[in-house]
């Protein structure tokens, strides 16, 4: 009797936890379900290519183009990756190639902090600091790209250190070695051996905080200037995809919030194509 | 002419240390900024009175317990989840299209901004499923969003745990959830705990997926159906609405230094671990 009851308990234990794995793939399916659901009937209604290239979002008067936003979005992302992309990948170098033990030690941590901070901290200092900064010193409201691309730089730091910084020291020790063996100065060594060795983890890295970037939301609100116009200059104020919903969802009703929820569609897209870059670098390094 | 590799080396040195200490000095002039700015606003009355007037004057009391609230009831449905997934992929099965569309679907969860979760929470939970702009909304959208964390760092924990010690236990006679249960899970619990102490930051610092689902309301909440304001809310619409630099300054001091600490935490007892094993 009491064997037969062990292997039950086995099996129904075996069930649930089989259960819980299946509900990350549920939630999924419901996240991406419901976005859909809401957000593709303004797609049909009004048609694809009035939405994603609209220049207009009225939504009271029936006009929902969204191309300011997607282009806005795209380059405040290429401004954050311009800015944080050099500054984090010399942060990873220095940690995984020439920080000491004791170094590292305060270093690591600290540069994890960083991921820390609330989001809204971020743009609540940028409106306090930089937006006046260019305002006095370089022209404009403040409230631009430019102020938008340095939040977000900083933002996406945390994501590019941590991934090349393990890109790089997943790289083996030996290469490294017969570099220096072969007389080549620490710098040598890392430049030509190190990081052509770790280029798809470095360059997995720039893709997800791109991704970081891209779906960033109360900073970019607070910084930006929320302008619906395609920016022409670094010094114009943008909203992007992100802003567009967070600024308008506790309002909208009918048609209007489909129409943010058809922005939500747009962004989920942008955000599925930009992991999947990610992942398919990372698995071309791991088959190699 | 040849530059000497050797000064190019000290060169770039010298560059990349600046760089990573400039980056460590972004975080150090933010803290100290909250710090100073903060300081004189936020006392021990700050922290346990009412806010009156929007906020204006007065204290978070609401916004500290509804960030609990919101921090406690997410934990609690995330954690067995969490395990349960990390569970299930090491020790319940083996490498299998199966585990790695699981784990495809862990990933893409992680990848997914906080305005989606708040989008979905809204028209999901708030909507369809009638709770309104509640507690019990703001949890369940905050389970989903923290889950991914919970997984992969259970999973890191469960993996590190030698596998001589499930030998032996199968040998003593443990049936599978035995072993699981009483050898794993203990000598896991310090990577697990890392994972959830760095989801508890995450939800006291996110606002975009707990603004619209959670609601803003300054009232203190007294049933899960209640909406209720989190503190990096309270600082969102204190700092975006211009109703008082000096209350958000303070609010912030509260959240950053109570984010920092669960971090600094979470990372001693990891460190802890890995230590333990190499």
């Amino acid at each position: 009797m009491s064997p037969s009851k062990a292997v039950l308990k086995e099996r129904i234990i075996k069930q649930i936890l089989t259960a819980c794995a299946f509900s990350s793939l549920l939630f999924l399916f419901l996240i991406f379900a419901f976005i859909l659901v809401e957000g593709l009937p303004l797609f049909y209604k009004v048609g694809v290519k009035n939405i994603v290239f609209g220049m207009k979002w009225a939504p009271t008067k029936g006009l929902f183009g969204i191309f300011p936003m997607i282009v806005s979005s795209f380059l405040v992302t290429f401004g954050a990756l311009f800015i944080g992309a050099p500054l984090g990948l010399g942060c990873a170098i220095y940690l995984a190639e020439y920080a000491g033990r004791q170094q590292k030690l305060f270093l690591k941590p600290a540069l994890e902090l960083l991921a820390g901070i609330p989001s809204v901290v971020y743009g609540f200092l940028g409106v306090i600091y930089i937006v006046p900064f260019i305002r006095q010193f370089i022209g404009g409201s403040g409230f631009s790209l430019l102020a938008t691309s340095i939040v977000l730089g900083i933002m996406i730091l945390p994501t590019i250190i941590s991934i090349s910084y393990d890109a790089l020291t997943s790289v083996p020790r030996s290469y490294r070695e017969g570099a220096l063996a072969m007389g080549s100065t620490q710098w040598q060594s890392t430049s030509r051996v190190v990081i052509p060795a770790a280029k798809s983890g470095i360059l997995a890295s720039c893709i997800l905080g791109m991704g970081r970037a891209v779906g960033e939301t109360m900073a970019v609100i607070m910084v930006a200037g929320n302008a619906l116009k395609i920016p022409t200059d670094m010094l114009d104020p943008l909203r992007t995809l992100t802003s567009n919903i967070a600024l308008e969802l506790s309002y909208a009703s009918g048609d209007h919030r489909m129409g943010l929820f058809s922005t939500g569609v747009v962004l989920l897209s942008i955000i599925m194509v930009l992991n999947y870059l990610a992942n398919f670098v990372i698995r071309r390094t791991v088959i190699k | 002419m040849r530059i000497n590799p050797r000064l190019i080396d000290k060169l770039v040195s010298r560059t990349l240390s600046m760089q990573a200490y400039f980056t460590v000095g972004i975080l150090v002039i933010i803290v100290f900024i909250i710090f100073v700015k903060g300081i004189s606003n936020c006392g021990l009355s700050f922290m346990l009175t009412y806010p009156e007037d929007m906020g204006r004057h007065g204290g978070i009391f609401p916004a500290i317990i509804g960030t609990l609230f919101l921090v406690a009831l997410s934990i609690l449905f995330a954690t067995p989840l969490g395990i349960g997934t990390a569970i299930y992929l090491t020790e319940y099965t083996k490498e299998s299209r199966f585990t790695s569309i699981i784990r495809f679907g862990v990933e893409s969860l992680a990848g997914i901004p906080s305005i989606i979760y708040g989008l979905f929470g809204f028209i999901f939970f708030v909507i369809k499923l009638g709770m309104g702009w509640s507690l019990l909304a703001g949890a369940f959208t905050m389970t989903i969003m923290i889950l991914p964390t919970i997984i992969r760092t259970s999973e890191e924990a469960i993996k590190a745990v030698p596998k001589n010690l499930r030998i032996v236990s199968h040998s003593l006679g443990a049936t599978k959830w035995e072993t699981t249960v009483k050898v794993v899970l203990p000598s896991a619990a310090p990577g697990i705990l890392t994972g959830i102490m760095l989801s508890i930051g995450r939800a006291v610092g996110e606002t975009a997926a707990v603004i619209f689902t959670m609601g803003s309301s300054l009232r203190l909440p007294t049933s899960l159906m209640d909406s209720g304001r989190t503190m990096a809310v309270h600082f969102y619409i204190l700092a975006r609405e211009g109703i008082s630099m000096e209350k958000a300054y303070a609010t912030a001091l509260v959240l950053v230094v109570s984010i920092l600490a669960i971090n600094i935490l979470a990372y001693y007892t990891m460190n802890k671990v890995t230590s333990k094993y190499s």
